[in-house]
């Protein structure tokens, strides 16, 4: 079962910044992803977080190699990706797809749903015209959809049936690891649900692996087994669901989970804001890149950038203080008061009746 | 304390398209107490942002108010004259919205904007009478350096500070009421938390109200006073914000509650609402939300239930409401 799928080590793109009209000079890099180092097993997900610019959509691209890495290896199964060309390229492609964020941009509105979803299988040459129609019918079935929704175009179908159809064209070539780049952030909240928990079958069902890209930390600990925050272009905090949410160790985690709003007005007001915004890429501060935003920084975080370290059994986190902060002060319960619990219930009762 | 800023009454909102007229807003009622905030929720397509145009009478062609009165301390904007509106636009109701990256202009400066309006409700201010008022606008929201800020345009800003541009903008004439349209859906957390507080701090200063239009039930329980759940076009339930959290009556509200993911606990599949909203040309008859509820009976496919105070304060739009009263 924990058999390493995907193994990124020392990822890194950086992007040259010219200026001048005649003679481009180079006069500085903007360092997207830095130096990122995780794994995914099979049939698991891990989940990258972090703020927009962070560099975590930049790492689901490299992975796919959408976008050349300017260092680092990305091992599919043992093999380099990032050093094979054509047949064998073609083949790796295969067994990797993306599910997009936007369910509107990402569909070509000239194709009907079977054109899109046959598309990757008449890429790789798989199966003759009947076979994919075939296909097609049976992945719609999978996805929720209805078999004589094949012949109409995305813009008769709303934006979770359209996330429903790119999920859809991702499983036609049967993939090994589905990079999940924000695919329910546009979608309204109760359809959300229905995206996040089809996701959560198909992986039970096919045994998928996920890269799952987001930046609502509650989506994140209902989908994810381990999760990466991801600050500035780099890995802060990596660890095992339950170990990262209860006893998360990087001060910019801790910000990050201090954030979300919670749907109970009895909590009202424990939101802190983390102050200041991210810094600029192209310009990083020295040492611990958190550091200008984070409550407890000290000398040795200015000049010294922390490494990943272990903290606790598959749980690491960059640091220099980690064992000295203050309790997290995290408080997740009593959210559900008596009355929308037992009528919850009721609910889920009469919605499986 | 209980006095109403504005009282939205029997509001009724238009489109004439192709295949006849299609209702968005369909016979709303509601009102906003003084110094306090109106959360309203629903998903999108339910009617909450044509409301609150509605409100601000900017409902383009070929949309248009069909019926109903928006009282704002007494007075009526849904009969006044365009010139009459433009007077109370900025200075008496004001509106930020969802995307703070179109809804600035990029070729004029963060100044010029936020002067415009000053301008337009004071012609006469000097330039650098409205310069200095625009760097106390822009001090309010907590933009660090203001002066600087005020040469600079939109792209300089990151989302959070555009966001907070737009509130000073917003703000700058001193509006009563402040509509606030999905403010902080595309920021990110942290960003967001920082702008609710603001809008918390600025709602103590000023005394003003507010209508937070959202679909994050998180964001509502951390700033409404009051709410109000939509549903395709009307509202299905109104309480207290406590009320709507610790004691949801309606279906529509339970499953959205269902749908969000929770830090507090762990649930192998979410309580998804199944479906999707009607559009507007292909509202069921009934209750508008029978074909997605579990608890729908016979009766709930041919009346369409009124929207009735179910205990005290608490209002739902639901003949079975509350459900356990029905199950068994």
């Amino acid at each position: 079962m924990s058999e390493t799928l995907l193994e990124v080590t020392g990822l890194a793109k950086h992007y040259p910044v010219r200026k001048g009209l005649i003679v481009a000079k180079q006069v500085g890099t903007v360092r997207a992803v830095d130096g990122v180092s995780f794994s995914v097993n099979r049939g698991e997900t891990l989940a990258l977080v972090g703020e927009s610019g962070c560099g975590k959509s930049t790492t689901a691209r490299l992975v796919l190699r959408l976008i050349e890495p300017s260092a680092g290896s990305i091992r599919f199964e043992g093999v380099d990706v990032t050093r094979i060309t054509g047949a064998a390229q073609r083949a790796m492609r295969r067994r990797m797809q993306i599910v997009f964020q936007d369910p509107y941009a990402s569909l070509n509105p000239r194709l009907t749903v079977a054109e899109t979803i046959a598309e990757p299988m008449l890429v790789h040459g798989i199966g003759d015209a009947a076979a994919r129609r075939k296909r097609v019918e049976e992945l719609l079935t999978v996805v929720g959809l209805r078999a004589f929704h094949a012949q109409r175009y995305p813009h008769e179908f709303s934006g979770g049936q359209r996330q429903r159809i790119g999920i859809a064209r991702a499983l036609s070539v049967q993939p090994d690891l589905v990079v999940c780049d924000e695919p329910v952030s546009a979608l309204d909240v109760s359809i959300q649900a229905q995206v996040v928990n089809l996701l959560k079958d198909l992986q039970r069902r096919f045994g998928l692996a996920y890269l799952f890209i987001a930046h609502d930390l509650a989506v994140v600990k209902h989908v994810a087994d381990r999760v990466a925050v991801m600050y500035l272009g780099q890995i802060v905090e990596i660890g095992d669901k339950r170990s990262l949410f209860a006893s998360p160790r990087h001060p910019y985690t801790r910000a990050l989970l201090s954030a979300i709003p919670h749907p109970d007005p009895e909590r009202r007001g424990q939101v802190k804001p983390l102050g200041g915004d991210l810094p600029s890429p192209l310009n990083p501060p020295p040492g611990c890149r958190f550091h200008t935003r984070c409550p407890f920084a000290q000398d040795r975080c200015r000049s010294e950038a922390p490494s990943l370290r272990r903290l606790g059994p598959g749980h690491d986190a960059a640091c220099h203080f980690a064992e000295a902060l203050p309790p997290a002060g995290l408080d997740f319960t009593g959210g559900l008061s008596e009355n929308a619990a037992k009528r919850l219930a009721l609910y889920a009762k009469a919605r499986a009746a | 304390m209980s006095e109403d800023l504005l009282r939205i009454e029997g509001l009724r909102t238009v489109f004439r398209t192709h295949g006849g007229e299609v209702t968005a807003v369909d016979g709303v009622d509601l009102s906003v107490p003084r110094g306090r905030t109106l959360g309203i929720v629903g998903e999108s397509g339910c009617g909450k942002s044509v409301l609150s145009l509605s409100v601000m009478r900017l409902v383009a062609h070929p949309g248009r108010i069909a019926a109903g009165r928006v009282l704002l301390e007494g007075r009526d904007l849904v009969g006044l004259s365009s010139a009459e509106m433009r007077q109370v636009r900025g200075s008496q109701v004001a509106m930020i919205f969802q995307e703070p990256m179109t809804s600035l202009n990029p070729v004029h400066t963060v100044g010029f904007q936020i002067t415009e309006a000053m301008r337009a409700h004071d012609p006469r201010a000097s330039a650098a009478e409205l310069r200095e008022r625009a760097i106390e606008a822009l001090n309010r929201v907590r933009i660090p350096s203001p002066d600087r800020r005020f040469d600079e345009y939109p792209h300089q800003l990151s989302g959070g500070m555009r966001q907070r541009v737009m509130i000073a903008m917003a703000l700058a004439c001193r509006p009563k009421l402040l509509i606030a349209d999905e403010p902080t859906t595309a920021l990110d957390v942290t960003v967001q938390a920082q702008i609710l507080d603001l809008l918390r701090d600025l709602q103590a200063e000023t005394g003003m109200s507010i209508i937070l239009i959202t679909h994050d039930l998180g964001v509502v329980a951390e700033m409404a006073d009051e709410v109000a759940v939509m549903y395709a076009g009307r509202v299905v339930e109104r309480a207290e914000a406590g009320a709507i959290f610790g004691d949801p009556m309606h279906p529509y509200t339970l499953g959205l509650l269902g749908s969000v993911p929770r830090l507090d606990e762990e649930r192998e599949t979410l309580l998804a609402i199944d479906g999707s909203v009607p559009p507007p040309f292909a509202l069921p008859k009934g209750c508008r939300f029978h074909p997605r509820c579990p608890f729908a009976a016979a009766e709930c496919k041919s009346d369409q239930p009124p929207l009735r105070e179910v205990v005290s304060g608490h209002s739902a739009a639901c003949l079975r409401a509350p459900v356990e009263a029905f199950a068994a």
